[in-house]
């Protein structure tokens, strides 16, 4: 089947976006449109912190949608992002995760570019002297410069970087939007960043579940059992639900309550009201002044990154889509460089919430598996988003599918359905 | 080291083993000494020295509070897990420490599934001799995986 064919089950029968057809999830031809439309092009995708990549020469392999770019600092410290393909054979050449090199080679037959990019070497681009005559070589109008690595448009804010196949994507801040960028600015305020590692995780769902999943304050106080039995979430925390004026961006805001808990703020069968932890250095917060109010601010980057501060625990998440039925998943978590050792601590203990083994985000990697199960096997069928109305707005509460909502009603413009 | 306690020893990765693929919670803790650390670790971030673990437990209660979890509140698909390790490879050892690592595989059974290989590593331990007994006082459990195939629930 081509994508045309594959595309014609794909038509939006519904009046708004309060359902969501399972097509969305598992049309082939779709996800392809994604690439495209998507984090090819008009977007800002996630690419990595430049202290993962400090001294000049320093880059970190990772992937923008299903194509591997290279995050690079030059020998000026300017920090580039180019594709790993070598413009010759089309080989991704580099192998290396991370690492430091002072240009780049592919090694099938010695293309030589500089880090940013530019072709430098050819080997036999004269051909060889043979008998007094010169044979083979590249042709006499070949001109390195139109052959060098893509080269993407980079944007770099509080130490986060971007990167764009598209040069005409409009500005960084004008792609989150004034009020998206007043909740990056509070966690990338300047400070220098430290990187505390990685986790990786391959989740068997579509990309956009992942999205959805931190659209969606309905489910942390039912499915995370964990959160409400240790008192960290309850439904009547202060709370706001904001987004950016395209609604594809989005932020869920809380502050933890100091309440007791009952029936009413858990509605958890399972809820034990004794419930101790064994060592309560798991949950063991520090209040930082850059919170500004909120313990809690989790915001999403349409389509590429999730930006997370849980209290203490700081990390960006990063979605990797390969196929329209699987991602990966991969946490950086991070502190800043004046961080105390013991505050580090705490972002390291407090980081066993979260993750692929986390006690609250392992949950959420299984049940995206389940949905993508479902949708798989019953591909006319629907979602069902209605919690707080069909309407797309700012709530001041958490008993809402609204950003869900905003997500679908601008992921339908993008991709014409 | 002396033939019988490199035996001991033996038996202590094969019990230990045991413990998980058998689900016996309260055997699998009593191998740690109180001030315990458990990780496991990606190669990743054990190789670069980052901290960063996709579980960190330092002491018994952790390790309990974490057992907890498993069983009471995290939501996941059920399953199965079989360990293979291999004969521990002795570091050094003294009176009162032996530093030894071995190598495992687990491998995962979901309730309508077959086997699948779920992680591969390292097993990076300290073991403090306590008279008759051995007790972990470290375990890193370090992973070559680079993906966790979703998530990563009971010890390993």
């Amino acid at each position: 089947m081509n994508n045309q064919e594959l595309l014609s089950e794909t038509e939006w029968k519904f009046d708004d976006t309060s359902k969501i057809p399972f097509w969305a999830y598992t049309n082939k031809g779709i996800y392809e449109k994604e690439l495209k439309n998507i984090f090819y092009k008009k977007h800002w995708c996630y690419v990595g912190l430049e202290a993962e990549i400090p001294e000049p020469g320093d880059f970190k392999r990772t992937v923008i949608g299903e194509r591997s770019v290279i995050m690079v600092r030059n020998e000026q410290g300017e920090i580039h992002v180019v594709e790993n393909i070598c413009a010759h054979r089309g080989m991704r050449f580099c192998r290396k995760k991370h690492g430091n090199a002072q240009s780049f080679v592919c090694p099938y037959h010695q293309w030589n570019y500089t880090l940013e990019g530019d072709l430098q070497g050819v080997p036999f681009r004269r051909g060889v002297k043979q008998d007094g005559q010169v044979k083979g070589g590249m042709p006499k109008d070949f001109k390195p410069k139109e052959h060098g690595l893509t080269q993407l448009k980079v944007a770099q804010r509080g130490g986060v970087v971007f990167a764009s196949f598209d040069h005409d994507v409009e500005s960084f801040e004008d792609f989150l939007g004034p009020e998206m960028l007043h909740y990056f600015d509070r966690m990338f305020n300047g400070r220098k960043l430290k990187v505390l590692g990685y986790n990786k995780q391959r989740i068997p769902g579509n990309w956009k579940l992942m999205m959805e999943n931190i659209k969606d304050p309905y489910h942390p106080g039912l499915l995370h059992t964990w959160f409400v039995t240790f008192g960290l979430w309850r439904a009547d925390n202060r709370s706001e639900l904001k987004m950016d004026e395209h609604y594809r961006h989005a932020a869920m805001i809380s502050t933890r309550g100091s309440g007791g808990k009952n029936e009413q703020t858990t509605n958890v069968s399972s809820f034990k009201e004794e419930m101790q932890l064994n060592d309560p250095r798991f949950l063991d917060v520090q209040p930082e002044e850059w919170w500004d109010g909120p313990t809690a601010v989790m915001m999403t980057v349409f389509p590429s990154v999730i930006l997370q501060q849980q209290v203490n625990s700081v990390s960006t998440r990063h979605i990797q889509p390969n196929g329209n039925g699987s991602f990966d998943f991969v946490w950086t978590h991070f502190g800043y460089e004046d961080d105390t050792p013991e505050l580090t601590e705490r972002r390291l203990r407090q980081a066993n919430l979260f993750g692929p083994a986390g006690f609250v985000s392992a949950d959420d990697g299984e049940v995206i598996e389940f949905s993508q199960e479902g949708f798989e096997a019953k591909k006319d069928y629907q979602t069902l988003v209605e919690l707080g109305g069909r309407d797309i707005e700012h709530t001041d509460h958490m008993v809402s599918e609204t950003l869900i909502r905003g997500m679908y009603d601008y992921w339908r413009k993008q991709m014409g359905v | 080291m002396t033939t019988e306690l490199y035996l001991k020893l033996t038996q202590f990765y094969q019990d230990y083993a045991a413990s998980i693929d058998l689900e016996e919670w309260d055997s699998w803790f009593n191998m740690f000494t109180d001030d315990c650390i458990y990780k496991i670790q990606s190669r990743e971030n054990y190789d670069r020295d980052l901290p960063m673990a996709a579980l960190s437990l330092e002491g018994k209660g952790m390790l309990k509070d974490r057992i907890y979890g498993v069983t009471e509140t995290i939501f996941h698909d059920p399953y199965m897990q079989k360990h293979v390790v291999s004969a521990p490879r002795v570091i050094s050892s003294s009176e009162d420490f032996i530093d030894a690592q071995a190598n495992y595989s687990v491998f995962r059974t979901k309730n309508d599934g077959i086997a699948e290989v779920f992680n591969v590593g390292r097993y990076v331990d300290r073991f403090v001799i306590d008279g008759d007994s051995l007790l972990l006082q470290s375990r890193v459990c370090v992973f070559d995986n680079d993906m966790i195939l979703n998530s990563l629930i009971y010890p390993i």
